[in-house]
């Protein structure tokens, strides 16, 4: 790979060519904030937050965007560039309902946390707002286009990566807001609910519906792998007073940062009251709680009773997508040496 | 072939075809085939001739009488008077075509004499819907030479040492373009026009195209034989069916002798060309917005780079010119480089087409050599601010330029020098105010047309614009504050570094400009509360001038009383009351009450 010299807040630095300034200045460890950026997706430049100064060049450019080039020198934190993104700060804030005291997205908003960095108290300007009906209809999450400033991650989240469409731009200029193709409604669209969008929306747009109150500081991040199907998604279990009350995606190899609809939203099962936590024997017509010994000890009596009557032939075994390959390797290692039977199939296969 | 005595053109320009020249036109048929003329008179609808003040226009040659305002019932005069026993009909003259009894001829007109055509060369002249007119005016002559005798890198050499720039906005220099769009690596390439005008009050590019459309194919063809492209594309505005339907009985007939499609004129070479149609946003005219509607997108600007000479229309390199630049090729390329370079300034070679327009006597389009200066623009050929008022300022580069004042009359007008003065050529749009224009208004009017078509994709222009509109209208509402002329500088200033496309980068200009060059008329609207060229409603108040015979009817409408005086005394308004409504105003019967 060739590499080319830069020179960033006057500090020589050696890069691959293909990078761009941004990607330079965090090998730096120089934080450079972004509102539509995202390293799966093409470049955007549409926030502008992440605008810096390039020797040379007229206007403020995309640090997202623009690529390295020989003897470059950049600025990222100049007067002017800090200038820049406290008015964009100012016009986003003027463009939205700044109720951070009852936002459920507060402490992991980035508009939140940008204005607090850049010291942008309050904004400077009045006149219009959005004033859109908050779209309720995904049995998943909302979409509150009161909030969305507009960054386009969810859109092209659901367009690149999940391929699905569901959702565009509406309506030009001051008026343009995410939405489904001619304002009919999550639920009526082609939306899978995956909630990928809902991950990536940097402000509180687009908001998982919540079965519990939590702010984010008082939850525990938990990584785990998605027990739904055996891709091997990771995530993290958002875990307050021992309770599951939210999933996020985690960048696993398998993928990607992106979770489906069970993953993303198909948790509460995990706290539910019904929920089995103990095996259950029928004795008398009733089904009565028991051991696990208990219960794997019937089990084995019956399977050797049986075997012992009819032979191996009777037995058949169908296993389940939520298990892993390698727990699927140990169930038809079970079912061919163990019980005997090559009658042995997994729900996916068809 | 018919050798005809005498031919009469008429205008089928969008104007004058809204002016209904396409009746007349049947009419002069009608009558000439009646008379038994059809032998010796050949009647042509043409494209624009400019003046589009005068319209409908109707030119009658050999002598090139220049008949203006011509109505259906006029038609029988000229057939019977000047056709038939060939005498002009002088009352139906153009106003200008007669002085001291003496009748002149089009071409010795002011506003025409003046003016050097390059790129209207054909526009008026020929009729865009015969190929074999384009070619008796050396049409498809650039490139038969190009294609026979040159090669690309010889024909991309003519186009960079003539010095063409950009006729679409920012001028950057067309050769260098080309050389791009050649170097560029790819299999495939596509060739791209930019006829998606949409400066208000701008309409060059549709006059060529509906005037000269073959111009423009010839050009595209050339091009694509310099860069190494075999497919083409005209993006223009569906509001534009003329230029749409002639474009494409242009290419048709392109097609049909030869010079489209497969072995152009039997050298081997393919070129062919298609029209997509824009749905009439402003900023599909920014290329990669234009390129991202082609492919079907909604027309949002892409961040560059990269450039389309690079990765363009569906990814591929791609060369992007407007009409106007592409009108000037094909005879570049037949006249040489010393010609074109003789023409216009050191930096800014050959004309510009600008649409005259406001407060000026003659509206319509120009075609003057780069360096022309301002004044002779208006005044020699422009004719002109009517009503004797007093020059204020011409808005040049639409929504994206700035004004210039008197002070600055005389500058030479190039790319570089309308820069120099905080504007820009723009594609050409000059717009003339005078006395009663208010600069705030003004710069108002442009905020309200960038704010509707902002496209809405980066945050500086979607939000910054419209909270530069809302200060604007506060201050023409007499609601602004001291304080909102730095903060509508500092947003200016923002929203030009960090905005995404050309549009949001150039939509402060007018505020910028008119700041720069008329401050004391935003000081006057916020301190004062006045406005100084009596245009800002709210900042007027209404009064009663000695006109007034004390009929008390204005007292009797008002509805906050604010009106008093005896009968058959003069009234007077308390302005600390009244609520402008302008009843009393309707209701005078002497003309009595004015606002100021």
């Amino acid at each position: 790979m060739d590499t080319v010299i830069i020179k960033i807040n006057d500090e020589r630095v050696e890069v691959p060519n293909d990078f761009t300034i941004l990607q330079a200045a965090k090998k730096m460890g120089i934080d450079i904030p972004t509102l539509c950026y995202d390293e799966r997706l093409e470049s955007h430049a549409a926030c502008r937050m992440c605008v810096v100064e390039v020797e040379g060049a007229r206007n403020l450019q995309t640090s997202c965007s623009l690529k390295v080039a020989d003897g470059m020198e950049i600025k990222t934190h100049s007067e002017r560039v800090i200038q820049a993104r406290k008015d964009i700060l100012d016009l986003l804030w003027a463009n939205h309902p700044n109720d951070c005291l009852t936002c459920e997205k507060s402490g992991e908003c980035k508009l939140q946390e940008y204005c607090y960095k850049y010291d942008v108290k309050e904004t400077t300007f009045e006149g219009k707002r959005k004033n859109y009906e908050i779209d309720d209809s995904s049995p998943f999450f909302y979409n509150n286009q009161n909030k969305c400033i507009n960054c386009g991650k969810c859109v092209r989240v659901c367009s690149e990566l999940q391929h699905t469409n569901a959702i565009g731009f509406s309506e030009r200029g001051f008026n343009t807001h995410v939405s489904t193709p001619f304002e009919i409604g999550i639920d009526n669209s082609v939306c899978v609910s995956c909630g990928n969008c809902v991950s990536v929306c940097p402000v509180g747009a687009l908001m998982p519906k919540s079965k519990e109150k939590f702010r984010l500081w008082e939850t525990k991040k938990v990584r785990t792998t998605c027990s739904y199907c055996g891709v091997g998604c990771q995530m993290d279990l958002l875990v307050k007073d021992n309770k599951v009350v939210g999933v996020q995606p985690a960048n696993g190899p398998s993928n990607n940062g992106l979770l489906c609809v069970k993953g993303k939203f198909g948790f509460n099962f995990i706290n539910h009251p019904d929920r089995l936590n103990k095996p259950l024997i029928k004795k008398d017509g009733q089904f009565v709680e028991s051991s696990w010994e208990e219960a794997y000890g019937l089990i084995v009596e019956k399977v050797n009773n049986i075997k012992s009557e009819k032979g191996s032939e009777v037995f058949a075994g169908f296993t389940s997508a939520r298990c892993t390959n390698e727990e699927n390797y140990l169930f038809q290692k079970l079912f061919r040496a163990g019980i005997g039977t090559n009658s042995v199939d997994h729900c996916a296969r068809l | 072939m018919n050798i005809y005595r005498s031919h009469v053109l008429i205008c089928g320009g969008t104007g004058c075809t809204s002016s209904k020249s396409d009746k007349l036109q049947k009419e002069f048929q009608n009558l000439i085939q009646k008379k038994d003329l059809d032998k010796e008179v050949k009647v042509v609808r043409t494209g624009c001739f400019g003046l589009c003040e005068a319209g409908p226009i109707v030119i009658v040659y050999p002598e090139g009488s220049f008949y203006s305002q011509i109505k259906l019932e006029d038609v029988e005069e000229i057939v019977e008077e000047h056709l038939l026993k060939g005498v002009v009909v002088k009352r139906l003259l153009y106003k200008g075509a007669i002085s001291e009894e003496a009748i002149k001829s089009i071409y010795e007109v002011d506003f025409y004499k003046k003016q050097e055509r390059i790129a209207l060369k054909n526009c008026g002249v020929i009729s865009p819907e015969d190929i074999y007119e384009y070619i008796a005016f050396d049409g498809y002559m650039g490139l038969a030479k190009a294609l026979t005798e040159m090669s690309p890198e010889e024909v991309i050499k003519v186009v960079t040492e003539s010095g063409l720039r950009g006729r679409g906005g920012a001028g950057f220099p067309t050769g260098l373009k080309w050389n791009f769009a050649a170097k560029a690596t790819g299999n495939e390439k596509y060739v791209l026009c930019n006829a998606d005008e949409g400066d208000p009050g701008a309409f060059m590019d549709r006059s060529i195209l509906e005037g000269d459309p073959h111009s423009v194919i010839e050009a595209m063809s050339l091009a694509g034989y310099a860069i190494g492209s075999n497919q083409g594309y005209v993006y223009v505005r569906a509001e534009y069916p003329i230029a749409v339907q002639r474009l494409q009985i242009a290419i048709n007939q392109a097609r049909e002798k030869g010079l489209l499609g497969k072995n152009i004129l039997g050298t081997g070479f393919d070129f062919d060309m298609e029209i997509r149609l824009g749905a009439g946003a402003f900023v599909c005219g920014e290329e990669t917005a234009l390129i991202a509607s082609i492919e079907g997108e909604r027309g949002m600007p892409r961040n560059k780079p990269p450039f389309p000479a690079n990765k363009g229309l569906w990814q591929k390199p791609s060369l992007i010119n407007n009409v106007e630049t592409y009108a000037n090729i094909p005879q570049i390329m037949l006249k040489g480089v010393d010609w074109f370079k003789s023409i216009g300034t050191e930096k800014s070679s050959g004309t510009k087409v600008f649409a005259l327009g406001g407060k000026i006597e003659n509206t319509g389009l120009v075609e003057i050599p780069m360096g022309t200066p301002l004044r002779k623009v208006i005044y020699d050929i422009g004719g002109g601010i009517p009503n004797g008022k007093e020059f204020k300022a011409v808005q040049t580069g639409g929504p994206s330029g700035g004004c210039i004042t008197a002070d600055h009359l005389d500058t030479p007008i190039d790319f570089d020098s309308l820069v120099a003065l905080g504007s820009m050529m723009g594609s050409g749009g000059m717009i003339v105010m005078d006395e009663d224009n208010c600069m705030v208004d003004i710069a108002r009017f442009f905020l309200d047309f960038t704010v509707e078509e902002s496209c809405g994709k980066c945050n500086p222009c979607r939000e910054g614009t419209q909270r530069m509109l809302e200060i604007l209208e506060r201050i023409t509402e007499g609601k602004g504050e001291v304080e909102d002329i730095d903060k509508l500088e500092r947003l200016a200033k923002t929203i030009k570094d960090t905005s995404l496309c050309g549009l949001g980068q150039t939509a402060p200009n007018p505020v910028l400009s008119t700041l720069k060059y008329f401050r004391h008329e935003y000081e006057a609207h916020v301190i004062d509360k006045t406005c100084p060229a009596g245009q800002c409603k709210a900042l007027l108040d209404y009064f009663i001038t000695d006109k007034c015979k004390g009929c008390t009817k204005c007292a009797r409408v008002c509805p906050s009383s604010c009106i008093t005086g005896k009968v058959k005394e003069i009234h007077s308004i308390n302005n600390k009351l009244c609520i402008k409504c302008g009843a009393c105003m309707e209701a005078c019967p002497f003309d009595a009450i004015i606002l100021k």
